[in-house]
């Protein structure tokens, strides 16, 4: 990042209350951005000096919470990710609440139905066997090929810019979306789950993986660059190759690996003993 | 799963379709470089060559398979778009009776017409 003048933006920004009955406004707010400052620090800005009612969510500002995803300059991104003086080279910042929500005020989009959609695929480890499951004292080993089958859809950070961007949530409100989908892949194709008959239907349903249309743009807004477009091909390949009974796929891993008696090397102190053993022993 | 049965058929059906056009495009268009399935000094769209071509049994079945995927292709394909607009359980079930009845009808039609040819020949043999 070159160091370049302060410069005076405009930030632009959609405003709602939901307590007068005016519909959304833009209001303009001048801030003196320098380099370095992001959007969530003008944000914060303008709150600290010109407009204490102005509402938007963040959290931890470093782009892992996901909480101040909105729209910048027509774009899905996170505040705490964006550069003011990137982003606003004409001197003009357009910020905008996530579309494909319902708007609680200002720049704060309701959030409920894309964690109801994440919570709707199971997104966690099932297992059949869960004695073993649940034998903490060991684990279930990955290769790094394994690993790598799923690693960058453990990256998402729920923060919906995804659902906002794709145009078939835009007409289908009950469509599940980019995210839960991606996170059904990430589940199903983890080589120690075996919940994929339980997701299965969920994401094979009407307003489900079919309803993707491919417009990739949940792919290119992601701020922590998951390819969600990917794992919805995913879905759809091992669905259909599942229906033709062309699927090969093994069941997951039964393997527990354990601390194991090893050659005690002279030099290394021993290990302390474990502290969590079998779950009811 | 429903949805999974029809999508896999919506894509065999395009590919159909895709093979099944892609040749009427190359006998109909390219007739004079190809000349398949044309009489010699006839034109590929004139009726003397349709009627030829109706006359085997090669395009008497591709007719028919062509119908059917565009049908579906067409009718699904529809039919998905119409559904994410009007995301409503009961407008789905009548879009999917509408859709089945409708192609079905549009079907034994086509598929008349397209047989009409070796029908009328087999009715002239009979007597």
């Amino acid at each position: 990042m070159s160091v370049t003048e302060p410069r005076a933006v405009t930030f632009l920004v959609r405003r709602y209350d939901p307590e007068r009955a005016a519909p959304p406004r833009w209001e303009r707010f001048a801030v003196q951005a320098e380099t370095g400052m992001t959007v969530l620090d003008g944000l914060n800005r303008i709150k600290e000096t010109l407009d204490a009612t102005l509402a938007w969510r963040s959290s931890c500002r470093m782009g892992i919470c996901g909480s101040c995803a909105m729209v910048i300059q027509g774009h899905p991104a996170l505040a705490c990710n964006t550069q003011v003086l990137e982003a606003a080279e004409s001197g003009r910042l357009t910020l905008a609440p996530l579309p494909n929500f319902a708007i609680i005020r200002d720049l704060v989009p309701d959030l409920a139905p894309l964690f109801e959609k994440h919570r709707a695929v199971r997104p966690f480890i099932e297992r059949a066997d869960e004695e073993l499951a649940g034998d903490l004292s060991g684990e279930f080993r990955q290769s790094p090929e394994e690993l790598l089958r799923i690693l960058q859809f453990t990256y998402c950070i729920k923060c919906g810019a995804c659902l906002a961007a794709c145009p078939t949530a835009a007409t289908d409100a009950e469509f599940l979306g980019p995210m839960a989908l991606a996170q059904a892949w990430r589940y199903s194709a983890d080589s120690r789950d075996g919940g994929w008959s339980a997701r299965a239907p969920l994401v094979a349903r009407d307003h489900g993986v079919f309803h993707c249309h491919y417009a990739g743009e949940c792919s290119n807004v992601c701020p922590k660059g998951v390819d969600p477009a990917r794992a919805i091909q995913f879905l759809k390949r091992r669905l259909v190759f599942e229906y033709l009974g062309l699927w090969r796929e093994g069941s997951p891993c039964r393997e527990l690996v354990r601390p194991g008696p090893e050659k005690p090397r002279p030099d290394v102190p021993a290990p302390p003993p474990p502290t969590v053993g079998p779950l009811n022993p | 799963m429903r949805a999974t049965r029809l999508w896999t058929w919506q894509l065999a059906a395009g590919l159909i379709v895709l093979v099944l056009l892609g040749l009427h495009m190359l006998v109909t268009h390219l007739d004079q470089l190809l000349g398949w399935f044309t009489p010699p000094g006839v034109e590929a769209t004139a009726w003397a060559s349709v009627l030829a071509r109706s006359e085997t049994t090669f395009f008497a079945v591709t007719y028919v398979i062509l119908l059917g995927a565009a049908l579906y292709h067409g009718l699904y394909g529809l039919r998905t778009i119409l559904v994410e607009l009007w995301p409503n359980g009961r407008f789905a079930r009548a879009l999917a009776v509408l859709f089945w009845t409708g192609g079905g009808a549009l079907f034994v039609l086509g598929t008349y017409a397209a047989l009409a040819v070796r029908l009328a020949a087999a009715a002239a043999a009979a007597g």
